[in-house]
């Protein structure tokens, strides 16, 4: 076991949560993360093996699925994040990619990332602040790609009330900021 | 004082009075009052000067086309010109000053301008302050911008924040007035998603301001009546205080919402406004009609304003400009307004109709039919009126109010925003929405001319089915009730004859002489005319002054008024604070910053950084002693040459790549050969672009057979991965290859000097054996650090020094720079930053974003060899372009001072000696400079035609931008190990 310690997106040693109206705005440090990209012309059997691997079957675009494991988002054109507890899945691309073998290809995606979940009342309100999708349409299993005060970023609806954006980890801070102005503006 | 022109009823809560001031003197009113309506309550009709002539103004309407009740709101760094008193919600502590004036505003020393009238016509400017030129920029301009200039700004930084925000609808309905609330019941009660919005503060448009029933109701009672109905329903969003200001392309409008300007300032943490996008299936545009005036001698004097504004300000605000008023009309509305305000108690003196057999009689006022307004008297507000008889003759009625109707001009601004032109209409003498509109608009009420009560309701209802229909919604007309449905009789007049000044666009002080002085120059079309006279520029954009401009010069070419044509609305609709448009994007947060997993460590030590694209990168590291930044990047320089040193590249970018035609994708991207890279290599790759200039470089690392790390350069990040994706999809879709962004998922360091391997192998899992013989040059591999943790290692080397960059999960970076800073502690090891590390890469020759500048291409940057033959590479054909192969080509070379003491700056030009330094004895350029601390002088890099060839030779490198020449030789532009001994070591 190796004797480095982990820091949060937003450089602490313990995700941040803030708590601005209704609004819960926490930082998400405990989960994996990968792409996994269906190889050419192996659709078929790359889908039987992820259903096997994942417990669920492929979310079509603008969606995300569950397993009991392993949660799925579409990022793109045969192209998924996978999603695992980060205790147990840290090494995600190897664990997955093994059962996928030559029918995909896997990235390690975790630390690319940082995920804040919006949760409270007001959700839509702050999203409607932020980005244009149209978040008051969105209902659990909806997942889109958009923009975040130029920052480029998936928007997955948990719940109605319930979102996690995912958008690239260097940006933490700048999008803790627009997050929480948002919140005050709807507070 | 106080409140002497308010009557009674109204839609003020009188239960509630605020103080407010303007021009330093305290008035009181009530909520539900503008500034405009406030003061006329309080007896105040002058409330500014005009642009030009600085004539005693009061406002003419009640609305947002008010061309003369401008007034700077608020002081301090909130204070905000050019507000329309006319729409400013009154609140308790509202500041307002006059503006536009030298002095007192009763008192204005420039309406002296006034008496020089005959000297500021048209095209005074244009023809006056021609000569001497030079006069324009540093007397002219400025003092005409003193003298005719509007508000004023603090020029203090907005202390308010703005909010951007999108929403999506079935239907949009722009305006909240009969045919906006019909529709809106309508679409609402069908289940549609709604956007009702509406710029004023209360929804109702003209029923808040009407007096006649709907139905059983008041017209204002039925509009809350309204209001609480759809403000129960879950899928309409009301909108009040928001101006839609413009129809964009694919059903998207912007809205500006103004949330807190009826509020002495936000609530902490709430913007000020939030600008709209609203993205809409469906839009239904029911934007009322604006009353227009008539022009006559002297018709800008306070009291003297549009008869549905009067009629606004008694019955909605109980508030008039004097108790005696006369109307002015040439349509049935005009007499509305007499009536209503008889009804108040206030006496009319006259209705002066310029129609002579179909005006109305009645028994109730004086009608005098057939005649005409042509002049007007009182030194700062209006004391009487001359009028013409329908014999000839002329009385003077004393009033201190006239309302003046014009007939009424339908709002089709939004129609017109792309390029929509409207169409006239005989009947109601007016321009009806026309042409194309945009897409997916329609438009109801009077603004598509059903122009009564019952008409507005009616349309409204219909369109709303009709545009719902559209999308799939079985929508029912809402039950609507019984209305007042008067036909529009109106017998045109714009003007009247006389030989005074008429005011025709009162923001601009444009007469109906100045139209015709245009006329008389040879500006016949609309567009010039308004150019030449100012008429329908400014805030109000000529809301109430288009019509009667154009109907002038219709005259004067004895052409019809659609034969003259209309000026093209643009967006926006009303004035919007440019920090609106901004939104958060202001002050630090302009943009967003990236931080480097190091970021916070560096911040402890102090270091400076630089915004390299969003990117914050260390540049140096001061340390105690230190004054000047060149000791820090010297100090790091001869450390790192010396023993090891540190350094964050994270920011490069990372682009994985896998798939059974990696390999063969890679060959096709770079200009030099992939397909046999062994498992465990790295190599140098030139990106061309498809012109066969140089569009990127970095080095790939081959992990496995199907498996590749990319990296590019920081700025070319994203550049460089769309490129990929485009080749992907686009080019090659047969090929089996993905590509996935890594770039912040791996924190990267890179370990460079003598001692880069010692240090590494203190953190490198014994495991791994990274000696010169297991892991040379350009290896690569993925090993484990401090006891297990992934990492990957690549030997290679910007600095020119035996290096390597190590690359962990991001979370461990910031563990992972304290590590290496506490084990290379015996070795004296530094962390360095982005200024050492271009020193080290300019000694070494490297070339970088300076070099790869978009202008050149491989065989200018001394890598015209690497570009193969073998095989078809992007670029590859295009960089055999005979110009671009020339025996004269700049390639590039290294510089040094001849005098050792003397430096030159990056962008010289290099001249020989002997020829005038001009463009045609150019012989190319510098491109990288720095202070090498290791040869104890400047070096520089750069291009020079024919460089490799000219080794030895001097040169003068020529700066003109600081007249500063420097002898230089051509060297090498490898300046430190040019054989290489040290990376291979």
């Amino acid at each position: 076991m190796h004797d480095l310690a982990a820091l949060t997106p937003l450089g602490a040693t313990a995700p941040k949560v803030d708590r601005i109206g209704a609004m819960t705005i926490s930082e998400v440090t405990d989960r994996a993360l990968a792409s996994v990209s269906c190889r050419a012309g192996k659709s078929t059997p790359f889908q039987s093996a992820a259903k096997k691997l994942f417990g669920t079957g492929l979310p079509t675009p603008g969606h995300w699925a569950d397993g009991a494991t392993y949660g799925l988002i579409w990022t793109g054109p045969e192209q998924w994040f996978v999603e695992a507890p980060f205790g147990t899945h840290e090494d995600i691309a190897r664990i997955v990619k093994e059962p996928l073998g030559d029918t995909a290809s896997v990235t390690e995606q975790t630390d690319g990332w940082v995920r804040f979940d919006l949760a409270g009342k007001t959700a839509v309100d702050m999203l409607e602040r932020l980005c244009p999708v149209p978040a008051r349409r969105m209902k659990k299993g909806d997942a889109t790609r958009s923009i975040i005060e130029h920052m480029g970023c998936f928007v997955i609806c948990r719940e109605p009330d319930h979102f996690s954006l995912i958008a690239p980890r260097s940006f933490a801070g700048s999008l803790r900021h627009a997050l929480c102005a948002a919140a005050r503006s709807v507070a | 004082m106080s409140q002497t022109n308010r009557i009674d009823g109204g839609l003020i809560d009188r239960a509630r009075t605020l103080s407010f001031r303007f021009d330093g003197k305290t008035f009181q009113g009530h909520p539900g009052d503008t500034l405009a309506s406030a003061l006329l309550a309080n007896g105040v009709r002058l409330m500014g000067r005009s642009f030009k002539y600085h004539r005693p103004r009061g406002p003419i309407s009640a609305g947002s086309e008010e061309p003369n009740a401008i007034v700077e709101l608020r002081s301090g760094a909130r204070q905000e010109p050019n507000t329309r008193a006319t729409t400013a919600e009154l609140f308790e502590g509202l500041d307002a000053r006059s503006q536009n004036r030298v002095g007192s505003l009763s008192f204005d020393l420039l309406a002296v301008n006034d008496l020089l009238s005959p000297f500021f016509a048209a095209g005074f400017y244009y023809k006056t302050f021609m000569w001497p030129k030079a006069f324009w920029e540093k007397l002219y301009e400025p003092m005409i911008r003193r003298a005719a200039g509007l508000g004023s700004l603090t020029g203090e930084p907005d202390p308010d924040v703005y909010d951007k925000g999108f929403v999506h609808c079935d239907l949009l309905i722009i305006g909240a007035g009969p045919a906006g609330l019909a529709a809106a019941l309508t679409a609402g009660r069908a289940g549609a998603d709604v956007i009702l919005a509406d710029e004023d503060f209360v929804l109702g448009g003209r029923l808040n301001a009407e007096t006649f029933a709907l139905g059983d109701d008041a017209g204002a009672d039925w509009a809350r009546a309204a209001v609480a109905e759809l403000a129960a329903m879950p899928t309409v969003r009301l909108m009040p205080r928001t101006t839609v200001i413009g129809a964009f392309d694919h059903g998207i409008y912007g809205a500006l919402e103004r949330v807190s300007d009826h509020l002495p300032q936000p609530a902490q943490g709430k913007p000020r406004q939030t600008l709209w996008r609203i993205y809409a299936k469906r839009s239904l545009l029911c934007a009322g009609a604006t009353e227009r005036p008539i022009a006559f001698e002297n018709n800008d004097r306070p009291g003297i304003m549009l008869a549905s504004a009067l009629r606004s300000y008694a019955n909605r605000w109980a508030a008039v400009p004097g108790r005696e008023v006369a109307i002015f009309t040439n349509n049935d509305d005009g007499h509305r307004t007499a009536a209503d305000l008889l009804a108040k108690g206030i006496k009319v003196a006259a209705v002066i109709d310029n129609r002579k057999s179909d005006a109305p009689g009645t028994n109730r006022y004086e009608v005098l039919a057939g005649a005409q307004v042509i002049g007007s008297s009182g030194r700062l507000g209006l004391s009487s009126i001359s009028v013409r008889l329908q014999g000839g003759e002329t009385r003077t009625i004393a009033c201190q109010a006239l309302g003046v109707s014009g007939g009424w001009n339908p709002n089709v601004h939004l129609t017109c925003h792309q390029r929509g032109r409207p169409v006239w209409n005989e009947a109601l003498a007016a321009f009806l929405p026309g042409g194309a509109l945009p897409p997916g608009m329609t438009v109801a009420g009077a603004a598509n001319g059903a122009m009564s009560t019952a008409g507005a309701l009616a349309s409204g209802a219909a369109e709303a089915v009709a545009a719902l229909a559209d999308l799939g919604f079985k929508a029912r007309p809402a039950d609507l009730p019984e209305a007042e449905d008067a036909p529009v009789r109106i017998s045109p007049l714009f003007h009247v004859a006389g030989k005074g000044r008429a005011w025709l666009d009162q923001q601009n002080d444009v007469t109906v002489k100045d139209v015709k002085l245009a006329h008389q120059e040879g500006y016949r079309s609309v567009e010039h005319l308004k150019r030449y006279t100012t008429l329908g520029m400014a805030t109000d954009q000529g809301k109430t002054a288009n019509i009667g401009g154009l109907a002038v010069m219709a005259e004067m070419t004895g052409k019809s008024i659609p034969e003259t044509g209309t000026t093209i609305f643009r967006p926006p609709y009303t004035p919007v604070a440019i920090g609106a448009f901004a939104g958060r994007s202001a002050g630090k947060d302009f943009r967003p910053v990236r931080q480097t997993p190091s970021h916070k460590w560096a911040a402890e030590q102090g270091a400076v950084f630089v915004e390299v694209g969003m990117w914050l990168r260390a540049q140096w590291f001061p340390r105690p002693g230190e004054t000047h930044w060149r000791q820090s990047v010297d100090r790091e320089v001869l450390a790192t040459r010396k023993s090891v040193g540190i350094c964050d590249v994270t920011t490069l970018g990372k682009v994985d790549v896998q798939g059974t035609d990696a390999a063969e994708f890679l060959n096709r991207i770079y200009a030099n050969p992939f397909a046999k890279l062994a498992v465990g290599k790295v190599r140098y790759g030139l990106m061309l672009r498809e012109d066969g200039m140089a569009m990127d470089d970095g080095t790939t690392a081959r992990l496995a057979e199907d498996h590749f790390v990319l990296t590019t350069t920081t700025a070319n990040a994203v550049g460089v991965y769309r490129h990929m994706e485009f080749c992907r999809q686009c080019l090659w879709p047969e090929m089996d290859v993905q590509v996935i962004s890594t770039t912040e998922a791996w924190a990267q360091f890179s370990v460079a000097g003598p001692n880069a391997r010692r240090l590494l192998q203190k953190i490198v899992d014994p495991a791994f054996d990274i000696s010169n013989e297991a892991f040379p040059y350009m290896g690569c591999g993925e090993i484990t650090v401090c006891g297990g943790l992934r990492a990957r290692l690549f030997r290679i080397s910007f600095s020119g020094e035996l290096a390597y960059e190590i690359a962990v999960p991001t979370r461990y970076g910031d563990a992972l720079v304290r590590r290496m800073v506490e084990v290379g502690r015996e070795f004296d090891a530094i962390v360095y930053g982005t200024e050492a590390l271009g020193v080290m890469r300019i000694e070494k020759g490297h070339a970088a974003g300076n070099e790869l500048n978009g202008t050149t291409s491989a065989l200018n940057l001394g890598m015209g060899g690497m570009v193969s033959k073998k095989k078809d590479a992007i670029g590859s054909t295009l960089s055999e372009r005979e110009g671009m192969n020339r025996d004269d080509a700049l390639t590039l070379v290294g510089f040094r001072p001849v005098n050792p003491a003397e430096t030159f700056a990056a962008g010289s030009h290099f001249i020989a000696m002997g020829p005038e330094a001009n463009a045609k004895n150019d012989q190319g350029y510098m491109t990288s400079v720095c202070f090498s601390p290791n040869l104890g002088h400047t070096i520089g890099l750069g291009f020079l035609k024919n460089g490799a060839a000219r080794k030895g030779e001097v040169l003068r490198a020529v700066n003109p931008v600081q007249n500063v020449e420097t002898l230089v030789e051509v060297v090498s532009a490898h300046f430190i190990d040019p054989e290489g001994d040290r990376l291979r070591a």
